[in-house]
């Protein structure tokens, strides 16, 4: 277990050692930003309308008070979405979708002899192939995460008024009420490093694949596993970390 | 010009390199023949850098390529062509952009000029409106000339064949062998072949080292092939039954 964490940090160093020009990189970037972003908007819009629709009615079901207004089921649905729902729970299904292929896409790779191919040409292979996965994940989970928890919202508005459980006025104060911007910000913390975890977790389990189809299979499901163990760990860390600072502010 | 002198490797407890020394000269085929096991691709590997030797050098015209440093390593890497035992084509690119793809990482070459040198090499494989197609769309065969015309576009002066001829049918091998021999001539390339096919060795052969558990056992040229004395040598050769006819119609 120290040996691959030690392995782990290795790789993650020689992701910026020996690099290729930038110009190899540009185009690298937009390519895998398309595959690990674009291809991830359908399953990512929804997952975030139910989850919010039902967070909004579950929350409307539980909040039954005549001490507590019915604008309040918003407010938690909000807070709901941009603490927790949007990046934790959504870096989940993006470790599901985008770790595995990943993984399995590396793993390939690696038992097909194309990693030694590029290694042979004198190019650093791990930083040819991770390093552009790295940077679009970084770039394009945190952009996921605002869509997410926008349409979560959203989702939440169009259960109210169709099921009536609050009223879309109340649903639109509540959203608003009390926003403490810092949210945002801890939202998109955990966003970055979630990203960073999926992308850098899936990559190692997927480049140091030995054997064949099996291994890879193998290697696809250790980097959902360890990568949604990891997101969890992380997550308890930042609430700790940053609750308290977002309870000061 | 290559030439390894002393080359061992182990793996745990198990020692499969045994100080092994040869010189692999240009503009001919050095054949790196023995059975499966004997550790033939692990020197292959430990010739081009994807493993390092516990003990010995490899020297690419006297270029020290183990105790080189990183860049230096590069360097001499970027002076290598591989065709890899399953070509190694990459899945997500078109034979162009596979073949291609050496010069767009490694030269700051104009696009038509990189074209010109694609089409080039691919005509030179006998492979022509091909480009657009992907790896997944070839036959065996057709996947090793791609691989062998993307191991010669950036001018290689190392050519490195790992099983060229695994799994092709005899027609297609001849073709590839073939091809591999004038490629080497007419580029005066130092091609490394490692190979269990006997009538590949015999084809194109010039220099050839036997290998068994680990040994260079046998080495020279295949017009001494029949003649050699060493019993694990003449087992793996006989075992052919071409050449066992050929050594009893000779005697």
């Amino acid at each position: 277990m120290i040996k691959q964490v030690g392995k782990y940090f290795i790789f993650l160093g020689t992701l910026f050692t020996n690099r290729e020009s930038f110009r190899t990189y540009v185009q690298l970037f937009i390519d895998e930003s398309v595959k690990i972003g674009t291809d991830s908007v359908l399953l990512i819009s929804i997952v975030s309308v139910f989850m919010g629709a039902v967070t909004t009615i579950q929350t409307a079901y539980n909040l039954v008070s005549p001490l507590i207004p019915d604008y309040v089921v918003a407010l938690v649905v909000r807070d709901m979405v941009l603490l927790e729902l949007a990046p934790t729970i959504i870096g989940i299904i993006f470790a599901g979708k985008v770790g595995s292929n990943i993984a399995g896409e590396l793993g390939t790779m690696r038992i097909t002899e194309q990693i030694d191919a590029l290694e042979v040409m004198g190019i650093n292979s791990a930083s040819y192939l991770v390093l552009p996965k790295l940077l679009a994940t970084l770039f394009t989970y945190p952009l996921l995460v605002v869509y997410s928890a926008f349409l979560s919202l959203l989702g939440g508005y169009v259960a109210a008024r169709f099921t009536g459980v609050i009223t879309p006025q109340d649903y639109t104060y509540g959203i608003q009420y009390q926003l403490n911007e810092f949210m945002i910000t801890f939202a998109m913390i955990k966003a970055f490093v979630f990203a960073f975890i999926i992308s850098t977790i899936s990559s190692f389990m997927g480049y140091f694949t030995t054997g064949g189809a099996l291994e890879v299979g193998k290697a696809s499901t250790s980097a959902v596993t360890n990568s949604v163990i990891a997101i969890l760990a992380a997550d308890y860390l930042l609430a700790q970390l940053l609750a308290e600072f977002l309870a000061a502010v | 010009m290559i030439k390894i002198d002393n080359i061992t490797k182990r793996f745990g407890d198990k020692e499969v390199l045994k100080g092994i020394s040869a010189v692999f000269k240009p503009g001919q085929v050095n054949m790196i023949i023995g059975a499966s096991g004997t550790g033939k691709s692990v020197l292959l590997k430990c010739i081009v850098g994807l493993e390092i030797p516990d003990e010995g050098s490899v020297l690419y015209d006297d270029r020290d390529f183990i105790r080189a440093n990183r860049n230096e390593q590069i360097e001499i890497r970027r002076e290598i062509g591989m065709l890899f035992q399953g070509a190694a084509l990459f899945d997500s690119k078109t034979v162009e952009e596979n073949v291609r793809f050496p010069l767009d990482v490694l030269t700051h070459m104009p696009m038509d000029e990189k074209q010109d040198r694609v089409n080039h090499v691919l005509s030179r494989v006998g492979l022509e409106n091909v480009n657009h197609l992907m790896p997944s769309e070839l036959s065996g065969g057709m996947k090793k000339r791609v691989g062998i015309a993307r191991a010669l576009v950036n001018n290689s002066k190392y050519l490195f064949c790992d099983e060229p001829n695994s799994g092709l049918d005899p027609q297609t091998s001849i073709l590839i062998d073939n091809l591999i021999k004038e490629l080497t001539e007419e580029y005066n390339t130092t091609t490394v072949v490692v190979s269990h096919d006997m009538n590949s060795v015999m084809q194109i052969g010039d220099y050839i080292m036997f290998m068994y558990e680990g040994h260079k056992v046998w080495d020279g040229a295949k017009e001494e092939v029949l003649d050699a004395k060493e019993k694990a040598f003449n087992d793996f050769v006989f075992a052919n039954h071409l050449m066992k006819v050929l050594k009893e119609q000779m005697g």
